[in-house]
């Protein structure tokens, strides 16, 4: 290879190889790299179809949907999936509504009140969270915040909704903090002087001027960061508490879609109704997810429109 | 209408013939044959020194600019035109490593007094910068912002002076039926029609114009330009620009600076057919700069 391009190179009138057709090799070959990535991806989803959808010869999409009973291996098995759809619903509800204030605040002081310095010491270290392995975080959910919850609020678990979506809370700062401070941080200084000029105070030209230029940039963020939670799993495993039930307080104990997965996929048959039926809750989530994504690239792109026009 | 307002503005010039020019020295440092007897002062600049750590940008100057005349500051890059501009509305103030010494008077009222409210300054002394900077609003929302910060609410009330900014800033014919769309939208050259529509739709005592033609193209800054024509006859207006052309057409006095000094202060008139000092001369004659 190395000769001939030499060569290539040296015999100028003959070259072994055209340049246009090394061109054409250089481009194949790229794309091949990049399309394998994809086409695996691709493969996967195909996978996760086909061994998802036999499950619907057995049952109805909404019984599966909306059935209240998980009962995997009794006689008749019941596979109806809502207390966990619920329970997904109700962890992923309240880790919003705490991570949603504490992200986006923390994206406000970075990029409008911290000086430089503090900036520069801040930013990396809640990137830093970001790369906590999640493993460790559920783990100080189970023996730290558990015991507390359960001998605070007087429980017979502290493995629940509100244990779990705490720590997911946890794991979604970082997301919305890091990528809304960047939203924040690009609105040109030249529109803030515009406000301050015209006698807004500081706290007047954040809320009037520099939150609605950033909004597409910041909800953005708060999708990604309810995204990466909606999938979580090794968190709800660990502590949500894992009953198959609805939910009726925050300290109740549920089953998250991703936790009921990992912790019965390796007691299902292989090719069982039972193996089916959690393939589709993961099909379930992957359209979840898929969606969250899709409205997150939506506000992005349209962030991008407005970020041209300033 | 382009060959008519040019017009306007070349008529409009020579009126600064009727000035009194008299060899009374009004302030030491602004030459000797400046005079103001007509004028009524509305800003004073009393030694003013402003140092960027440990650079001085502005060294010590003494100047006094007169209510409802077009003043202009000319001079060649960095010699501290805008700084000082900026120094009138307290715009340096959000510089960290910028400290300030002197006065600067307005209306009698030196803007650096601690008991001084910085908001409350700004209400009064409008700026309009370089680029375009519009609200990521709509049209209508841009020219009322300054008003809803002041706490109106009627819708009436906003409704007229809207309108009232927009055809100040000989804008509103060209937005009057898409007053609800994004500024964004708006060209470059209207957009900063509309920031100046924004900053008078507050009532300013004095607008300050940081080279607010320098990112448009030719009608554009025509426009920009019968316009400030048009709000001389309200408003105090400083205006730098890079362009010695416009100072000419536009300004009733000049002020040229160089490496932070006050060089020369007069009738644009005067300065630019005679001027007093040597640097000045360079200058307009195009020698540097």
């Amino acid at each position: 290879m190395s000769t001939s391009s030499i060569s290539s190179f040296q015999a100028a009138k003959k070259p072994l190889i055209s340049s246009r057709t090394m061109d054409l090799l250089v481009h194949l070959f790229f794309l091949l790299v990049s399309a394998t990535g994809v086409i695996i991806l691709g493969l996967i989803l195909v996978f996760l179809v086909m061994e998802g959808l036999p499950i619907f010869d057995k049952i109805s999409v909404t019984d599966f949907l909306f059935g209240s009973a998980w009962y995997p291996t009794y006689d008749p098995p019941d596979y109806g999936i809502f207390p966990m759809i619920v329970g997904s619903a109700s962890v992923v509800l309240v880790s919003t509504l705490i991570a949603v204030p504490l992200g986006v605040g923390t994206a406000f002081y970075l990029a409008e009140i911290a000086s430089p310095r503090m900036r520069g010491i801040l930013k990396p270290v809640i990137e830093l969270i970001e790369g906590l392995p999640t493993v460790v975080i559920g783990f100080v959910g189970m023996v730290v915040i558990a015991p507390l919850l359960q001998n605070v609020f007087n429980l017979d678990t502290g493995l629940n909704v509100f244990n779990a979506g705490i720590l997911l809370a946890l794991m979604a700062v970082p997301t919305i903090a890091s990528i809304a401070e960047d939203a924040i941080y690009s609105v040109p200084k030249s529109m803030k002087d515009g406000a301050l000029a015209l006698g807004a105070t500081h706290w007047e030209t954040i809320c009037g001027v520099v939150f609605p230029a950033s909004i597409t940039g910041i909800a953005t963020a708060v999708v990604l960061g309810i995204a990466r939670v909606i999938g979580e799993t090794m968190v709800v495993l660990m502590v949500a508490g894992g009953a198959a039930m609805i939910p009726h307080s925050l300290f109740d104990p549920v089953r998250p879609m991703p936790a009921n997965i990992a912790a019965e996929m390796g007691n299902a048959a292989f090719r069982s109704d039972h193996y089916h039926a959690l393939f589709a809750i993961g099909l379930v989530l992957f359209v979840t997810t898929f969606l969250f994504n899709l409205l997150a690239s939506y506000f992005a792109n349209k962030y991008r429109r407005v970020g041209e026009a300033i | 209408m382009n060959t008519e307002s040019t017009m306007n503005m070349q008529t409009s010039l020579p009126q600064t013939d009727k000035m009194t020019v008299s060899a009374t020295t009004a302030l030491p440092q602004t030459g000797d044959r400046l005079s103001m007897e007509n004028e009524t002062i509305k800003i004073q600049v009393n030694d003013l020194k402003l140092y960027y750590g440990n650079d001085q940008a502005l060294k010590g100057i003494d100047m006094v600019i007169p209510e409802r005349k077009v003043t202009a500051f000319i001079g060649p890059s960095g010699c501290g035109k805008s700084t000082l501009l900026r120094c009138f509305n307290r715009m340096n103030d959000l510089v960290d490593i910028c400290r300030i010494t002197g006065e600067v008077l307005i209306g009698g009222k030196n803007i650096y007094d601690r008991d001084v409210d910085v908001a409350e300054l700004r209400r009064n002394v409008g700026m309009v910068f370089q680029k375009p900077n519009p609200f990521p609003k709509t049209i209508y929302e841009n020219v009322a912002y300054g008003l809803r910060l002041q706490g109106v609410r009627s819708k009436r009330v906003l409704d007229e002076v809207v309108e009232q900014s927009l055809r100040s800033a000989a804008l509103w014919d060209e937005v009057k039926d898409r007053l609800h769309d994004n500024a964004f939208g708006m060209s470059g050259g209207q957009q900063q029609r509309l920031v100046i529509a924004r900053a008078i739709a507050i009532q300013p005592q004095v607008l300050l114009l940081d080279e607010p033609a320098s990112a448009l193209d030719p009608i554009s800054t025509l426009k920009i330009e019968e316009l400030i024509n048009d709000l001389k006859d309200e408003y105090t207006i400083v205006i730098v620009t890079h362009n010695m052309q416009q100072a000419a057409r536009v300004s009733d006095y000049t002020a040229f600076m160089y490496m932070g000094e006050l060089i020369e202060f007069g009738d644009t008139n005067t300065l630019f057919t005679n001027p007093g000092r040597k640097q000045t001369e360079d200058y307009i004659t195009g020698r540097y700069g």
